[in-house]
């Protein structure tokens, strides 16, 4: 599968989520998110860049769990919960967030 | 939710010529979200992929050894390492990636994840478990 957007192609899996991830852009996750009816403000870009940065360091996506408690130590508390994260990303925060940062499908995904 | 069970996952392999240590280790990441007691025995050639300074760039594949840093996150905090493979392979504990994990009890401190054990007690580790699992 693949879309197009701007003149490229962008190939994905059969679940959406983009099959390299150095193709990235941000136009690719906004696209992502407008074909799921979701708006990025920049609470979703905090989450998208944590997520980023994680893969970066670690190589993998993290599971929701450890998601959830990571962006608690650093952007503290009332983000850190599911009830956030969930308002957020409706579908999931790390299997929707993952997807917007042109991330695999988290290991460990519950 | 039922008792908590002890589950030992022995790493067998070397990293990258086969995909035991890749797969194990995913496993373990999945594994880890049913909030079991889970540690991970490093023998043999298993010790390879705790090495430091892993380098894949020349043969294609993806060096996966930063998601090992990562155990600490998903609550897995004791690595046995065997230290008769360590010293077999001439390697010892510095040869090792410093893997840490934050005890939320303590004040988020961070300790050591790694424990060199003798073959013996390593031997006496798995007999307390109740789940092992080879990979």
């Amino acid at each position: 599968m693949a879309f197009e957007l701007d003149g490229r192609t962008y190939e994905v899996d059969e679940e959406g989520y983009l099959a390299d991830l150095s193709e990235w852009n941000a136009e690719v996750a906004a696209y992502m998110a407008k074909e799921d009816d979701c708006d990025l403000d920049e609470n979703h870009w905090e989450v998208i860049n944590f997520l980023r940065e994680y893969y970066d360091e670690y190589q993998i996506a993290p599971a929701v769990r450890v998601l959830t408690k990571a962006i608690g130590k650093k952007l503290g508390k009332d983000k850190g919960n599911s009830k956030y994260l969930y308002e957020l990303f409706p579908y999931g925060p790390a299997k929707q967030a993952c997807k917007y940062a042109g991330l695999p499908k988290p290991t460990g995904c519950v | 939710m039922s008792e908590t069970k002890k589950f030992m996952y022995v790493n067998r392999h070397a990293p990258y010529g086969t995909v035991y240590a890749l797969e194990g280790l995913e496993v373990v990441l999945i594994g880890a979200a049913f909030e079991q007691d889970v540690s991970m025995a490093f023998i043999g050639d298993g010790v390879f992929q705790l090495k430091q300074g892993q380098d894949t760039a020349d043969s294609d594949m993806k060096n996966f050894s930063p998601a090992y840093r990562a155990l600490g996150d998903y609550e897995v905090n004791c690595l046995y390492v065997e230290r008769e493979s360590l010293e077999e392979r001439g390697l010892n504990e510095d040869d090792l990636m410093p893997l840490t994990w934050e005890d939320e009890d303590d004040d988020w401190a961070e300790k050591k994840s790694i424990h060199i054990v003798s073959r013996a007690q390593l031997s006496d580790l798995l007999e307390e478990q109740d789940v092992i699992l080879n990979f």
